[in-house]
């Protein structure tokens, strides 16, 4: 080590503290600029008619974006069915067949790569698997791409959870002659219970905010979700970047806003409870 | 074993392998999607690879009229606006996340943590509205006159050109603070995750905080700093809607940091509705170039921070 005098190190010191102290607070103001606008201007879009009327074209009076909230909620549920049983098992397989071996190191693996891929390429993946093979978009194939992210995110979740529940549970229920399935799921999956339930809420949170890979899939549209399985389907955030994105209406950005709004605070409620629930579920043990 | 009772249909022991089965089939679904992803776009982009060749990926050429497409422009253009990303949010999550497990009492450091979660939790097209309304004007008027005037920075050419507020300075910025609580939050693991005999050991050496954060944390946790700076490396160069509102959507080439341009990400969500035949190919071909890219970062990545995991393990 060179020789530095002490007033220098202890000014060095001094200043790289002060520079922490100031980028942590403009990060958090950063955060706080970004929720206030999101909520100052989406307030003003709220009314009555915001939230009961579907989304019409620019000219027509009082349209709202009730098709488009459904059509996020169905879009999501769909990708929950989908996803969350193939993560929920894959998990369990981590956990309790593959602690060590190269299959399962390989599956971590990729896992995690494909938790980093980004969401337009899952977007692009699955247009070219559904939507050019069926010719037709629909919110299925939006459901489809979601899936494909959320899976990587529950298996890795799931097989946390579970590896956490202590092998005593697990020996006491196979010693009392129970076949390994019914062992995993009621009595593992139910000990890990409020852990997997975190990660699966975590998990919908994170895929109900994407944008891009409904683009290619689900689309837009102005009609009620009801086609959901072979039309382009109504959604929140594709909603979003066509009002405020491609749209040079003034009205439409304050509706885009009020979207912008509903999906924020959905998906902050939903962040905050979930850690809220874990917390406690910790705490109490 | 053959004298157990029948339980229904299948034995236990059937059952038990028809359960390892389905969850291994269900767990394997990572490695063939991962495959697949490959295999769907290479399929798909044959036409353009055929087209146009190698020279692809090296032609500034973007021509719908003619069908000739380059990629350049989109390349530097993801590459530029990841690596301002980078260079910003990497020694700021450095220094945060010394702040945040060092120096700050629990009542700001807790709270604080929370809050760079949630701003993680923030869906991507909100910071492209906000950046679209909010920032870009702020940048328009305040920031881009600010670093060429006021500072002098003119004479670059990098800081050179009209502020229109819109170009890869502004989309790296706003990538910056999307992925610097990802950064932030595995750089907090490492942190804590230094042996303390050794942090004390310099302290009564008379080492400084920064001394001791800057000589023991980081070459102690140095594979896993990489592989933190590597994972937000892997979210910024595949972000699209974020960029997409902000970049302003030209395929040039950058010469100035004000001016507006495309990225990889960019172009595929603002074309690939008008485009078919030979067009949507090479969007075909411009995915599974990203798709490379993120590849090859998340690959480096996780073995960064495999060992870190290991070494956690060991403690």
């Amino acid at each position: 080590m060179q020789k530095r005098g002490l007033a220098f190190r202890k000014t060095i010191d001094i200043v790289l503290k002060g520079l922490s102290i100031l980028f942590v607070a403009l990060t958090v103001f950063m955060m706080f600029w970004i929720l206030y606008t999101v909520i100052s201007n989406g307030v003003k879009a709220l009314n009555w008619s915001f939230l009961t009327q579907p989304t019409k074209p620019y000219g027509i009076p009082d349209g709202g974006v009730l098709n488009a909230l459904l059509g996020t909620v169905i879009i999501t549920f769909g990708a929950v069915l989908i996803g969350v049983p193939a993560g929920l098992l894959g998990g369990i397989y981590l956990a309790e067949f593959a602690k060590e071996n190269r299959l399962g190191n390989l599956i971590r693996f990729s896992a995690n790569v494909m938790m980093g891929i980004p969401s337009i390429i899952v977007g692009l993946f699955v247009y070219a698997l559904l939507v050019f093979t069926t010719k037709h978009f629909s919110g299925l194939t939006g459901s489809v791409a979601l899936s494909i992210i959320m899976f990587p995110v529950v298996l890795r979740t799931t097989e946390d959870m579970l590896r956490m529940v202590p092998d005593s549970l697990r020996e006491s229920a196979l010693a009392l002659g129970m076949p390994r399935w019914k062992a995993t799921f009621s009595i593992i999956c139910r000990a890990a219970k409020t852990g997997l339930i975190t990660g699966i809420l975590l998990a919908i949170a994170r895929v109900s905010g994407e944008t891009a890979p409904l683009l290619f899939t689900a689309q837009c549209s102005d009609s009620w979700p009801g086609s959901y399985f072979t039309q382009p389907t109504a959604n929140l955030t594709v909603l979003i970047n066509e009002y405020a994105g491609n749209s040079p209406f003034e009205e439409m950005h304050v509706r885009a806003w009020g979207a912008a709004l509903l999906i924020t605070a959905a998906i902050l409620i939903l962040n905050i409870s979930c850690r809220f629930i874990f917390k406690e579920s910790k705490s109490a043990k | 074993m053959e004298k157990c009772k029948k339980h229904g249909l299948i034995s236990p022991e059937q059952s038990d392998r028809l359960f390892r089965f389905f969850t291994a089939c269900a767990a394997l679904l990572a490695v063939m999607l991962m495959i697949g992803f490959f295999i769907q776009l290479f399929w798909l982009s044959i036409p353009a690879i055929k087209e146009f060749g190698f020279r692809f990926l090296i032609s500034t050429e973007w021509d719908p009229m003619n069908n000739v497409y380059g990629a350049l422009p989109a390349i530097t253009g993801t590459l530029v606006t990841t690596a301002i990303a980078i260079l910003i949010a990497a020694p700021v999550s450095f220094i945060s996340a010394m702040f945040l497990v060092e120096n700050a009492p629990t009542w700001i450091g807790v709270p604080v943590s929370h809050a760079l979660d949630l701003l993680a939790a923030i869906p991507s097209i909100i910071y492209g509205m906000w950046g679209l309304f909010v920032f870009v004007p702020f940048m328009q008027n305040h920031v881009q006159p600010f670093l060429a005037e006021t500072l002098h920075l003119k004479f670059i050419p990098l800081f050179s050109g009209p502020y229109n507020g819109f170009g890869f300075l502004t989309a790296g910025i706003i990538l910056a603070l999307m992925v610097l609580p990802f950064i932030c939050a595995v750089m907090r693991d490492v942190f804590r995750l230094v042996p303390p005999v050794l942090k004390e050991s310099a302290f009564g050496a008379g080492a400084t905080s920064w001394e001791v954060t800057c000589d023991i944390t980081m070459r102690y946790g140095a594979r896993g700093l990489l592989g933190a700076v590597f994972l937000g490396l892997g979210r910024a160069v595949g972000e699209t809607m974020a960029v997409l509102f902000v970049i302003g959507n030209t395929q040039l080439l950058p010469k100035s940091l004000f001016q507006s341009g495309s990225t990889i990400a960019a172009t595929l969500a603002n074309n690939f509705a008008e485009a078919d035949g030979i067009f949507k190919s090479s969007l075909f071909e411009l995915g599974l170039v990203l798709l490379g890219m993120s590849f090859l970062i998340q690959v480096l990545a996780q073995m960064w921070l495999n060992r870190l995991s290991r070494k956690m393990g060991e403690r």
